[in-house]
């Protein structure tokens, strides 16, 4: 039963992140995903100080921390890799002061494989809410990513949906913890869509293998950690890596 | 009737005053030029239009107008992180798009049809800014504004770029807002003119006053003589 409950979230977390990661793609994003999801210690730390379940911990702390970035990002012309990074070490910094390291174990490399059935259920209802919102938004974030002028006067409400997106970015590093820990949250992200670029020869084919790259990797790799009992995080981007090797070969230009 | 007027406008960017009390107006169907020296506010003037940057004075376009804007220095590198093809690209701007009218669009301007399933990143500078002049204009704005579209193309790309605009102008009654540093092409196909220089004299008119030799000398501070290309 608990390899079911497992292989349902770490599929559906690996779909997601895909997806979504598939966006990011470009210089400036794909280096938002890691300082982010370090956000997850002083979630974490709060949550051990407070008693409460880790997830309440760290989804509000890495929602606030993408609010901070997107506020700055307003205020301020520096680019959102480097307020990421500010957030981020200042939210690392203030819980190095509080977290007790020693209790941080599931932060650090997930807890996929002790998920529960009640957490099962929340990881679904995220994920498909999450998958949705990106499908509705794509289109337009995309064109923000190619250039911010032009989505502008093509009517495309830029500050609210750099929101989402950000906000949609949070969620997934969130889920993304679960699965594979604070430390390697950005190679789900990252590297289904690297393999995916590698192989896909229009939009569509990019999106199809991202999600599904994603999904078969985090399924892969929870299996591999069922049968050998070593810790699915790591066996779930190993596996990420080998399928990137192998788009190698069939890279398209 | 007059589609857009600019009353005693003024940008200030990043503490520098750009443009200081320009008021002007373009009228429907206006091939509207701008011309001046880098640095002089052409760019600025067009964003300020488009209100995507902070201005003081009036700008007052005629209700439900649909603009449609090629910024400057949108590069087949920009969108190289993705695999995008140009036909994902044209469906960026609007998802019910079929390929038939898209390939219509291109033929017009010497494109083949199998260049819809290319990768966007990997044309040429030419190709690329023709498939975005058409991609702002496949949902057919009342005005089209243009920063610097020839830069990245060589001269026969330019020729046929132009040629399509001025097709627009004079067929459609399209207003175009054309900010270029090409004067023969000015000559050629534009009614009016405004130039801007950095000590913030403007002048603005007919083509054939403003690109007059002692007014351009006063802009440019130097003797520029404009040759008319031979229609063909």
């Amino acid at each position: 039963m608990q390899i079911i409950l497992s292989l349902i979230s770490g599929i559906l977390i690996g779909s997601v992140s895909g997806f979504l990661g598939n966006l990011m793609l470009s210089k400036k994003m794909s280096v938002v995903a890691g300082p982010l999801a370090h956000l997850a210690f002083p979630g974490v730390a709060v949550a051990i100080l407070l008693g409460i379940n880790l997830g309440w911990g760290v989804f509000p702390l890495i929602i606030i921390g993408a609010l901070i970035i997107w506020v700055l990002d307003q205020k301020t012309n520096l680019p959102m890799e480097n307020l990421a990074a500010i957030v981020f070490a200042a939210g690392l910094g203030i819980s190095l002061l509080f977290l007790p390291i020693d209790k941080a174990e599931e932060a650090l490399v997930g807890k996929i494989m002790q998920i529960s059935f009640r957490e099962t259920l929340l990881i679904g209802f995220i994920s498909t809410i999450l998958f949705f919102s990106i499908n509705y938004f794509y289109d337009n974030l995309m064109l923000i990513n190619i250039d911010k002028d032009l989505a502008l006067t093509s009517g495309i409400n830029v500050s609210k949906l750099n929101l989402i997106y950000l906000l949609s970015i949070a969620i997934a590093v969130s889920l993304g913890v679960y699965l594979v820990g604070g430390l390697i949250t950005a190679a789900l992200i990252a590297l289904p869509a690297a393999i995916s670029k590698n192989i896909a020869s229009n939009l569509k084919e990019y999106k199809i293998i991202s999600i599904f790259s994603g999904g078969l990797g985090s399924g892969l790799g929870i299996i591999l950690s069922f049968l050998y009992h070593l810790p699915a995080g790591p066996l779930v981007i190993l596996v990420n890596v080998i399928f990137f090797l192998i788009s190698l070969i069939f890279i398209k230009k | 009737m007059v589609l857009l007027s600019v009353k005693d406008l003024t940008i200030n960017f990043d503490n520098d005053l750009v443009i200081q009390n320009l008021s002007f107006e373009v009228e429907r169907g206006d091939f509207f030029s701008i011309i001046g020296s880098n640095g002089s506010g052409k760019s600025s003037l067009l964003k300020a239009l488009l209100k995507l940057i902070p201005f003081k004075g009036e700008i007052n376009w005629q209700p439900k107008i649909k603009i449609g804007y090629l910024p400057q220095g949108i590069t087949p590198l920009k969108v190289k992180d993705y695999p995008l093809t140009v036909f994902d690209f044209f469906k960026l701007k609007n998802k019910n798009l079929k390929k038939e009218e898209i390939e219509k669009k291109l033929n017009q301007i010497d494109l083949e049809k199998n260049i819809l399933e290319k990768k966007i990143g990997y044309l040429s500078g030419g190709q690329f800014q023709k498939i975005l002049i058409q991609w702002v204009l496949i949902d057919e704005p009342d005005v089209l504004m243009l920063d610097e579209p020839e830069t990245s193309l060589d001269y026969r790309s330019g020729e046929t770029i132009y040629s399509l605009l001025k097709n627009l102008w004079e067929e459609k009654q399209k207003t175009i807002i054309l900010v270029t540093h090409e004067f023969d092409i000015i000559s050629k196909y534009s009614n009016k003119v405004l130039c801007l220089t950095h000590s913030h004299y403007h002048c603005l008119g007919k083509t054939s006053d403003v690109l007059s030799e002692e007014n351009l000398k006063k802009v440019f501070g130097k003797d520029i003589k404009i040759y008319q290309h031979k229609e063909n």
